[in-house]
């Protein structure tokens, strides 16, 4: 779920703006890539409390989905890495000031987000809107759950079609621990939430029997996040998630670390092949 | 209906205001059932908090001690609580401790909220109905009971209908709150105007316009309780009492 800030966003994109056409240099002449090499270090900033995307492992590192691409990267370029953990809040902010040379992390593509940071394409994963149910519940297609009751989180963009196109009744709280709760008590059939958010629970003994019961739905393309100005390290990274999108690479971590397999990526393997 | 859904289509292209309640066919039955299901829990609660505020309230003068030190201990504790914390209590911690029925708890959010309300509700009619019985003249009571009737006659046949006028205006008061905290269901997905309003705002991206389309559905709701409430008053109007 992404709540955008459109006025914190614009007032950023008006900074960048600004800065732009104060016509100052450094702005217009930076290169990532050159500075990387010239350091032999790559800053990436990363989420540390989403797991399995990025997370403390017992040992006090930051590991995860993510952090395996950014090492890939980092080989690829031949220079060592460092990771800062961000928030949603900070993430754009930190590359655009340049303490981060990259972020990756669990950012979805929005126009107004791709104004302040360069968002290259294609995409590394996409989230999609899952259906999370009893292994025992029957429920085969969207359509199976008209008449049900769904619960949900208030505000996600999925809801609308799941109550309006599938017929489903909407039980919605402001969180997902009132969400799950409601869930576990039998209030509902199942519950939409987006499909990473299930990745974190299918380990839990107690979610045992439940399962993503149906195909996933609405694919919200997630992307790395870059300086703006600088178009080469940007075909640097859009040529890399080519290649990996060909050899499968990200697909193979998806199974490393359990998550439910996203069309978005088998779509992206086919197109590149 | 067509004329004035085109003619909200077009206020919001030319000025962006977006009420979508009346042109998007979603929206408007969300917000009707909303509307409805407001509407019906504060029925419901009206109802069953009267019936049971007048039985706390006579339970109140009782001769068993230990029971009307129960009735007090419930109103102070229904009283004395902040009301979303009570429906959170009754959803989340009783909720899941009942037995299910085929797979789904007894209770829904609806029955829950009907549950929460009534309770707290009823704390406070009971309050008021007490206040009133009170206010019934000990004469009245003793010149009853010199004509033979039993207690609970009395309080059937003289002290409750007086009390009842007594206390109109408080409790056409503790009704306008009634409900106004329906809204609490918000918390428990109640299918109630606030929540469905929630989800639509959440979507469309309209808050200041849901919001003061709220505000003025509450209005009219009050209001109409509020009307409903003085022609009960002036049906019940007796000549030299209450007044």
């Amino acid at each position: 779920m992404q709540f955008a800030k459109p006025s914190v966003v614009k007032l950023l994109g008006l900074f960048a703006a600004a800065a732009l056409f104060s016509g100052t240099s450094a702005w217009a002449q930076v290169d990532t890539l050159a500075s990387i090499k010239q350091k032999g270090k790559m800053v990436v900033g990363v989420k540390a409390d989403y797991k399995p995307f990025g997370f403390f492992d017992p040992s006090g590192k930051i590991v995860g989905f993510e952090i395996d691409m950014a090492n890939e990267i980092a080989k690829k370029l031949g220079v060592s890495i460092e990771v800062i953990p961000v928030v949603a809040a900070n993430r754009m902010e930190f590359v655009k000031q340049g303490r981060t040379d990259l972020m990756i992390a669990t950012m979805s593509y929005k126009p107004d987000r791709a104004e302040v940071v360069a968002i290259p394409e294609p995409f590394y994963y996409a989230s999609a809107a899952a259906l999370f149910a009893k292994k025992n519940s029957g429920l085969k297609a969207w359509t199976d759950l008209k008449g049900k009751t769904v619960c949900g989180i208030q505000g996600a963009y999925y809801n609308r079609r799941t109550g309006d196109e599938f017929g489903a009744k909407l039980l919605t709280f402001k969180g997902s621990t009132e969400a799950l709760a409601a869930f576990e008590a039998g209030n509902c059939v199942g519950m939409v939430f987006d499909s990473t958010f299930y990745a974190g629970l299918t380990g839990e003994a107690k979610w045992a029997d439940y399962a993503i019961m149906l195909p996933l739905i609405d694919p919200e393309p997630w992307g790395m996040g870059l300086r703006k100005e600088d178009t080469k390290f940007a075909a640097f990274i859009s040529d890399t998630l080519k290649e990996w999108h060909k050899t499968g690479f990200i697909i193979g971590l998806e199974k490393k670390w359990g998550i439910t397999p996203s069309p978005y990526l088998v779509e992206q393997n086919a197109k590149f092949k | 209906m067509d004329s004035v859904s085109a003619w909200f289509k077009w206020l919001h292209q030319t000025s962006g205001i977006k009420l979508t309640i009346f042109y998007d066919r979603y929206d408007r039955s969300r917000f009707l059932e909303g509307l409805s299901t407001t509407l019906e829990l504060s029925a419901i609660v009206i109802v069953l908090s009267l019936f049971f505020g007048a039985i706390v309230a006579w339970l109140y003068g009782t001769k068993y001690q230990w029971l009307s030190r129960f009735v007090g201990a419930y109103v102070q504790l229904f009283r004395n609580t902040p009301p979303l914390v009570q429906i959170y209590f009754f959803y989340f911690a009783i909720g899941p401790l009942l037995p299910k029925v085929g797979g789904a708890p007894l209770l829904g959010s609806m029955g829950w909220a009907i549950v929460a309300l009534t309770l707290l509700e009823t704390a406070f009619t009971a309050e008021i109905f007490r206040a009133g019985i009170e206010a019934v003249p000990k004469a009245t009571i003793e010149a009853a009971k010199a004509l033979g009737y039993s207690r609970a006659q009395i309080f059937r046949r003289v002290v409750f209908p007086l009390a009842l006028r007594v206390t109109m205006p408080a409790l056409n008061n503790n009704l306008v709150n009634l409900v106004k905290t329906t809204t609490l269901g918000y918390a428990i997905a109640v299918p109630e105007l606030l929540y469905m309003s929630g989800q639509i705002w959440s979507e469309q991206v309209n808050v200041t316009e849901m919001m003061i389309v709220l505000l003025l559905t509450y209005i009219a709701i009050v209001g109409l309780v509020n009307q409903l409430m003085q022609w009960f008053e002036k049906r019940l109007y007796v000549p030299g009492f209450g007044q």
